[in-house]
């Protein structure tokens, strides 16, 4: 059942590193993950991987798997021939850290640039009222795992490092969008998300879409459902009328 | 060396520990929070079937009184009664406020949170998202330390002058001021660089202790490590005998054994068989629950629909059953070809609602295992799941022994008796998470000065020690024996000769332990942290497979091959670690635990308090009954 894989693993610290080959038993059933792991209790002690559930509900061991964005846990070894080499890099949008290690908190700092849920403050813990359709739409969205991965793959910031500071990035453009279709959302978010999370970047190839370990449509279901309340916003001609005759801000 | 000081420290950062640093937070003390993981990928994001709250939204004859009793009734009697009052009295505020923190819960029809049934539970009653709950419960909870910190950067110009999270970043050691907790030692994954914390009050939230086995639903943070740092303190732990084996984890392929299978597939429905096709649970239905469960398959299928006039099927016994008789039908040979049982949504419900009342399930063995939950029957057996011991609190703060100590959720011992309901951690971390927040708040408001740390030194060189061994042992190799000791001889089933046979493998490995030699820099090295976190897995094995072999009895998560039967005289009796001053070896010592409450044991029909107490305590109970 079991057979000797070649492995090409990305390994270095401090911003130099190489590929290492390894050659390394494999066994029925396993995943990407677990041959690292046997790397690293057998060949390779020191090899820095993160992982954590070993069930693809973390979103911890994010790694590019034969160049593509994979989920180290969920990449099946019977996916590939026995014969091919597997080339295990980290992400490539990140620095890193050490092996297949990145350092991810540009997504930290940008969960932090976008205000959090913000209820009426009339309404108490316990007295929330929403339909189960109403909260759907949102609920898509929370499903997200945050490994990052369409932060990794999206164009906009993959080999462009200038728009990192002007651009949120899939996963919190996605945060946007779940808050703005929160039935008790009350906080102002389309303009801010054009404004001043970079929504505008985005031009749809759904890179973000294909890599989402979670299938969450992120493209079809927040990213251009939010551009298309950012224009209505804009560009709605009643509601410029109605923004200049009421003064409201929104 | 880098040093910061806090006011209060929390150590971990699943719902606990997040639940503890906010309440400390908003009490105004400046809180860190320090995780061996990234912020946000904790192992209560596994946590699948929901948060138990008598809520009452589905059915409104739940309340707090009922859920207490079902918890009491789920850890065979020995639970802290104080603290399973607590929880059941609590835990509704506590679900509805992460609504108010930005929470989506799945709705009943009238646009309240639903709730839905599970093992033990005598209503639905269980908080849900699908099947990823404790995702949602760890998000909701990060998210409100980011509203948080948003607030300090409106209020102080700075988005972490009040609360911090210190991730990836792991503690080896509490540091003490004479008898009292005075900081923390650790270092940080990334560089290998060390770190202090002077703080008056440590929360202690690491979870459990499940990567001392082999099969088990926990992730590699699971290594003790609140367990061992709080022996090392001083402090003691109690009920370590006690270990869930959750009944169904996967048991195929290899390389995902262990690895969970939501006990929601069989509160909506999904039932048990062996290789013969019989639904065995109605074999298993132990004296003490005869009257609450059905007793043919007619009757527990109409209870789906209609559990006002049916009793529950057996498949919902409080896990330690279920467990248990899995595993006898596998031993007794009607297993499934990879060694477990069959559990079978597909013949039960259509397609498109096994996909929407269990997303996850149907997407993990998919994807791991090939198998289509919607189609065919899935392989299941017992895990390591949850440790029902841990640090001996005060239930009220979460207070230990030892001064300015806090634990909260898995590394505390007590709330869940014998056995743990499914969907009373995740209420149980967030009302004992904010339980121990504000005691810690409180006890540093209570000093009249600072701590001083000590020992600063010790821990470096501990720490450095496998870096500076050459050609010592293989940490790997050490924890793999570990596991399979533990697995083999301190597992679901356990006799004296065999928990002796692992007390002595335990002893050798210590000796091989403190000779683990680690290759490469400091800088994200698992081998080197694999060997720091064998000390604790190593004590907390100890603890467990002492405590195992002291207790004569079998009850809830502890069952003696050699001792078949409850006995009333153990109830009474907690098992209560401590270490030895030089942190080398265990001692357990018999502590009888206080009587019920008045008001609360009258809430049980003296009938069913029969089954579990002493003569004794029976006429404590009558008369209690008499005065009132």
């Amino acid at each position: 059942m079991g057979y000797k894989a070649k492995f090409r693993v990305w390994r270095g610290e401090g911003g130099e590193g190489k590929l290492e080959d390894f050659t390394v038993e494999v066994n029925e059933g396993e995943v990407v993950l677990d041959v690292i792991h046997r790397l690293q209790a057998t060949q390779a002690p020191d090899l820095a991987v993160r992982w954590n559930c070993k069930a693809g509900k973390c979103g911890s061991c994010s790694m590019e798997i034969n160049g593509k964005p994979r989920l180290g846990c969920m990449t099946r070894m019977s996916t590939f021939s026995e014969d091919e080499t597997i080339t295990v890099t980290p992400l490539r949008t990140f620095p890193v850290i050490k092996d297949l290690v990145t350092d991810v908190s540009f997504n930290y700092q940008k969960a932090r640039e976008i205000p959090s849920f913000t209820p009426p403050a009339d309404v108490k813990p316990g007295e929330f009222r929403m339909q189960q359709v109403d909260v759907e739409r949102s609920q898509e969205f929370r499903k997200c795992i945050e490994c990052f991965m369409c932060q990794n793959v999206c164009h906009v910031i993959r080999d462009h490092e200038e728009n990192k500071p002007n651009f949120a990035g899939p996963r919190y453009l996605m945060r946007i969008a779940e808050l703005d279709m929160h039935p008790y959302d009350v906080a102002e978010r389309k303009e801010s998300a054009q404004e001043a999370h970079g929504l505008g970047y985005c031009n749809i190839t759904k890179c973000c879409t294909e890599v989402c370990p979670e299938h969450i449509k992120i493209t079809d279901n927040a990213l251009i459902p939010m551009k298309e309340r950012v224009v209505d916003r804009k560009y709605d001609p009643l509601v410029w009328l109605g923004s200049k005759i009421f003064k409201r801000q929104r | 060396m880098e040093r910061h000081e806090y006011d209060v420290v929390v150590i971990g950062a699943g719902g606990a520990g997040l639940r503890a640093a906010i309440e400390a937070r908003q009490q105004g003390k400046r809180t860190a929070i320090v995780c061996k993981s990234l912020f946000g990928k904790a192992h209560t994001v596994m946590a699948e079937g929901g948060a138990a709250a008598a809520m009452g939204n589905v059915n409104p004859n739940d309340n707090w009184m009922v859920h207490f009793r079902d918890t009491m009734r789920g850890g065979k009697f020995l639970n802290n009664w104080r603290m399973a009052e607590l929880h059941a009295k609590e835990a509704p505020d506590r679900v509805w406020e992460l609504e108010a923190w930005g929470a989506l819960f799945d709705r009943t029809k009238d646009g309240k949170i639903s709730q839905r049934n599970f093992g033990g539970h005598e209503y639905p009653r269980l908080a849900h998202v699908g099947d990823r709950t404790g995702l949602e419960l760890i998000r909701t909870l990060q998210q409100r330390v980011v509203a948080l910190q948003q607030e300090d950067e409106k209020l102080h110009g700075d988005p972490e002058a009040y609360i911090k999270v210190f991730a990836e970043c792991t503690i080896t050691r509490l540091l003490k001021d004479g008898d009292a907790i005075a900081g923390a030692f650790g270092y940080w994954r990334e560089t290998g660089d060390f770190i202090v914390f002077d703080a008056p009050a440590v929360v202690l939230a690491t979870g459990g202790i499940g990567k001392s086995y082999v099969v088990t639903s926990n992730s590699w943070e699971y290594t003790g490590d609140g367990h061992a740092l709080a022996l090392l303190a001083g402090a003691k732990l109690i009920n370590m005998e006690f270990i869930q084996f959750h009944p169904t984890g996967m048991v195929w392929p290899p390389s995902v054994r262990g690895i969970l299978v939501t006990e929601s597939v069989r509160g909506d429905g999904g039932v048990l068989r062996n290789s013969e096709g019989r639904r065995f649970m109605f074999d298993y239905i132990p004296e003490v629950f005869k009257d609450k469960y059905a007793t043919t398959e007619e009757e527990a299928d109409r209870w789906y629909t209609d559990q006002a006039n049916n009793r529950r099927p057996p498949e919902l016994l409080p896990r330690d059953e279920v467990a248990r008789a899995i595993n006898a039908e596998v031993k007794a040979g009607r297993g499934s070809p990879q060694g477990g049982v069959y559990l079978d949504v597909s013949t039960r419900l259509p397609a498109e609602e096994i996909i929407k009342r269990l997303p996850s399930m149907h997407h993990q063995f998919k994807e791991l295992a090939d198998v289509d939950i919607t189609k065919e029957p899935m392989q299941v057996g017992p895990t390591c799941h949850y440790i029902m011991g841990g640090v001996e609190v005060d239930a009220d703060t979460g207070a230990a022994s030892v001064p300015g100590l806090f634990a909260a959720g898995e590394v505390s011992g007590g709330m869940h008796g014998s056995n743990r309901l499914g969907g009373n951690s995740l209420s149980d971390l967030l009302v004992f998470g904010r339980r121990a927040g504000a005691g810690a708040a409180a006890y540093v408001d209570s000093l009249a000065k600072r701590p001083t740390v000590t020992g600063v030194e010790e821990a470096r060189a501990e720490a450095l020690a496998p870096l500076e061994r050459t050609g010592g042992e293989n940490p790997y190799e050490v924890h793999h024996e570990l596991q399979r000791t533990m697995n083999d001889l301190v597992g679901i089933i356990r006799k004296a000769e065999e928990i002796t046979e692992a007390l002595q493998v335990i002893e050798k490995l210590k000796e091989r332990a403190k000779n683990c030699a680690s290759s490469g820099s400091r800088i994200y090295n698992p081998g080197w942290h694999l060997a720091l976190d064998l000390r604790n897995m190593l004590l907390v094995s100890e603890c467990v497979a002492k405590a195992a072999l002291m207790r004569e009895e079998s009850r809830g998560g502890h069952t003696r091959d050699d001792f078949p039967g409850m006995s009333a005289e153990w109830r009474r009796k907690l098992l209560v670690c401590s270490a030895s001053p030089d942190g080398t070896s265990i001692t357990v010592e018999e502590k009888i635990q206080p009587s019920m409450r008045s008001d609360l044991i009258r809430l049980f029909e003296r009938a069913e308090l029969e089954k579990y107490l002493t003569e004794e305590e029976l006429a404590e109970y009558d008369a209690a009954v008499k005065e009132s």
